[in-house]
């Protein structure tokens, strides 16, 4: 008995961690690509970082994501401030955008959601899969539409980056019919850079608290140790 | 002898002062009897088990629960503009702020799961049957509280299933005749979820409630300890007693033995709170829903809405029961209210248990198969009710047009609702019929 309730703790000790998918918008009939995270890649996370700031930043903002942040990812102050910041803004400031609501949903119908915890609500693999899944729409108001979110209001704004896919309805499959200025490898890593500068946005103590977690287990194990030898030393007594 | 006196000698002027200060404050407030009647001369049987953790471990989470929304509460804004934005203040730039938030929400999910445990503990060893039904009316007491507390905090964060998981539920109330939308207005304060609502909300959750829990909890275990703790074997130690002393023989004084038990249960619960906690905060979407990281936003209603996992039981019984039709010719409308009573029942239900068991033995170690294949099915429809609430209801597709195309998982869950209820209602019945076992004199380990 005593056995096989060690085995169920040990198995419900690590079962969070390795049986639960992660569960984003979920949409079985799309097919996700899986995005290639690692908060402990510095320079990924500074190039998504620079792609954030010159791309997207426009328009979405990361209201809860303050730029001096950023010294947690490698960059220095005065990186921050020269290549990041945008004019009149301190760096002490969160990542706001000029647009107020109001106009922009005049201008694209919908206000662009900010992005401080948007790979938690959808997930990183929704958000690295959406970023690649452009393609050329005349139907459509912007000219665009996405596979993974069809008929987004958002125009493909990596465009002069990628370049132009074609949509076949009946295969399912993209194509790339105007190259862009970056290769469709060179895309995927900036792509890659960029969902995983949006993760760690989304949880900037993730590292953090991974980290914590195995000293506090350390010492839970130690303690266990102890009062389990506590206990038995009280007992001995007791039939 | 003489070793006796030289300690005596010994005994410094410290531990004088500290005896004296006890017998000042003994004069004044029962400090010391009330030590020994519920620590050091309280009598516990010596055969717990695995289950008997859960209640000390219950207590450990509503304190941790207590403290953590402190911490919370010093910088949560219930407002409808900031919530949102200062819960993830709070998990970015209050130092520590993250792990607060974090042991806050995963002992909430924790708080289901050992009290779950520790009901079904009570369950099976009968620790609800007579001298104890008040015990057990307290801790219903105590699981409807934390229900309304887990309610209420779930809309705090002011993300998109917190505001549609709380319009739903409010609007519940109004498939209630007469009264429902009256009552269902008053909750909210306002004709649907708003800035009023959370504000109500905030303070159910961090003064109400906590109140009537924690005064709950004081009786569950005041009732406790004048009746004596149950045990695995269902007997009562204190029949038998030694006849010197007046100590049950199969009683040890909860502290210090039980005292340095729990404290290992602890620590192993401690390292499973952490696992979660460090490495799967979310537990996959179970403990944090990946769509209340979306704002709450009245004007878009999520494709999915689903409570979370502790309430899912209860919800799937919601579901499963059909609305009534309504009465044209008399002018009663269709109404919800069936499903609603339903699951207000599922719940409710639990109160009665001391009545509805009549059983000669008490501890399962005892009952015959028939009372074990009942108790199977209603884990079995527990954990299935459990499952499908998290789910749409079309998630095994539809029955062909023989069945009326009826959903799979809707029919699945109808019939598991049947086996819930049966477990309650038919239990008298098959209680007095299933074969017992003779029960011993003393405990057996």
């Amino acid at each position: 008995m005593k056995y096989i309730i060690k085995k169920v703790l040990l198995v419900c000790a690590f079962l969070p961690s390795m049986l639960l998918p992660q569960a984003g918008f979920a949409n079985e009939d799309i097919h996700l690509e899986s995005a290639p995270i690692d908060a402990s890649n510095h320079e990924s996370l500074q190039r998504g970082a620079k792609t954030f700031v010159n791309y997207c930043l426009n328009c979405h903002s990361a209201n809860y994501m303050r730029y001096n942040r950023l010294l947690d990812i490698g960059l220095s102050e005065k990186q921050i401030k020269d290549n990041l910041l945008f004019a009149g803004d301190k760096i002490g400031d969160p990542m706001k955008v000029a647009m107020n609501k109001a106009d922009a949903k005049k201008w694209f119908g919908v206000a662009p959601p900010d992005l401080s915890v948007e790979v938690r609500a959808r997930g990183a693999d929704w958000v690295y899969s959406y970023l690649r899944s452009f393609y050329r729409d005349p139907d459509s108001a912007t000219g665009w539409n996405n596979v993974v979110y069809p008929k987004v209001a958002m125009p493909h704004v990596l465009y002069e980056l990628q370049g132009e896919q074609q949509f076949d309805h009946e295969t399912h499959e993209l194509t790339l019919v105007k190259p862009g200025k970056l290769s469709a490898t060179e895309y995927d890593t900036l792509v890659g850079d960029l969902t995983n500068f949006l993760a760690y946005m989304s949880e900037p103590a993730k590292q953090q608290r991974n980290h914590m977690g195995w000293f506090v287990l350390l010492f839970l194990g130690v303690l266990l140790v102890l009062t389990y030898k506590l206990k038995k030393a009280y007992w001995k007594d007791i039939h | 002898m003489t070793n006796k006196n030289v300690i005596k000698q010994n005994k410094s002027a410290g531990a004088n002062l500290l005896e004296n200060g006890l017998n000042w404050v003994d004069e004044r407030f029962p400090l010391t009897s009330n030590i020994k009647a519920h620590l050091t001369e309280y009598y516990t049987p010596k055969n717990f088990n695995f289950w008997y953790y859960f209640g000390s471990l219950s207590l450990l989470v509503l304190v941790l629960q207590i403290l953590t929304g402190i911490f919370l509460t010093m910088h949560y804004k219930p407002d409808a503009e900031l919530a949102f934005g200062s819960v993830e203040y709070i998990m970015r730039d209050v130092p520590w702020g993250w792990l607060i938030r974090y042991m806050h929400s995963t002992g909430a999910s924790m708080f289901f799961i050992v009290v779950y445990m520790h009901m079904f503990r009570g369950i099976i060893y009968g620790s609800y049957r007579t001298p104890r039904e008040l015990i057990w009316l307290f801790g219903v007491g105590i699981f409807l509280c934390l229900m309304g507390e887990a309610f209420f905090g779930y809309l705090l964060p002011w993300g998109q299933m917190s505001y549609w998981g709380a319009q739903v539920i409010v609007n519940l109330f109004s498939a209630i005749p007469f009264i429902g939308p009256d009552v269902s207005e008053w909750l909210r304060g306002d004709y649907l979820v708003s800035d009023a609502t959370l504000n109500r909300f905030f303070a159910f959750h961090v003064i109400a409630l906590p109140f009537v829990l924690v005064g709950l909890v004081a009786a569950h275990i005041i009732a406790l300890h004048e009746v004596g703790s149950n045990n695995p074997d269902g007997i009562e130690i204190k029949k038998l007693k030694d006849k010197e002393t007046g100590i049950p023989l199969d009683g040890i004084p909860f502290h210090p033995y039980y005292t340095v038990k729990d404290i290992v249960g602890v620590v192993v619960f401690l390292m499973v709170f952490s696992t979660v906690i460090f490495f799967a905060p979310e537990m996959g979407g179970y403990f944090l829903e990946a769509n209340n990281f979306v704002p709450a936003n009245p004007l878009v209603t999520p494709a999915h809405i689903a409570p979370v996992w502790y309430f899912t039981p209860y919800y799937s019984i919601l579901r499963a029961v059909p609305p009534f039709p309504g009465v044209g010719f008399l002018g009663i409308p269709p109404s919800l209210f069936p499903g609603v009573a339903a699951m207000g029942l599922s719940v409710m239900v639990f109160a009665l248990l001391p009545w509805l068991d009549k059983s000669p033995v008490k501890s399962i170690r005892y009952r015959g198969t028939l009372y074990k294949k009942w108790l199977a099915a209603f884990v079995v429809s527990f954990v299935v009710l459990g499952y499908l609430g998290t789910e749409p209801s079309n998630i095994w597709g539809q029955f062909g047009a023989y069945l009326g195309n009826a959903d799979r998982a809707t029919v699945v869950a109808r019939f598991f609702t049947i086996v819930y209820f049966a477990f309650f209602i038919l239990m008298p019945w098959y209680t007095k019929k299933d074969k017992t076992l003779p029960v011993p004199e003393r405990v057996t380990g």
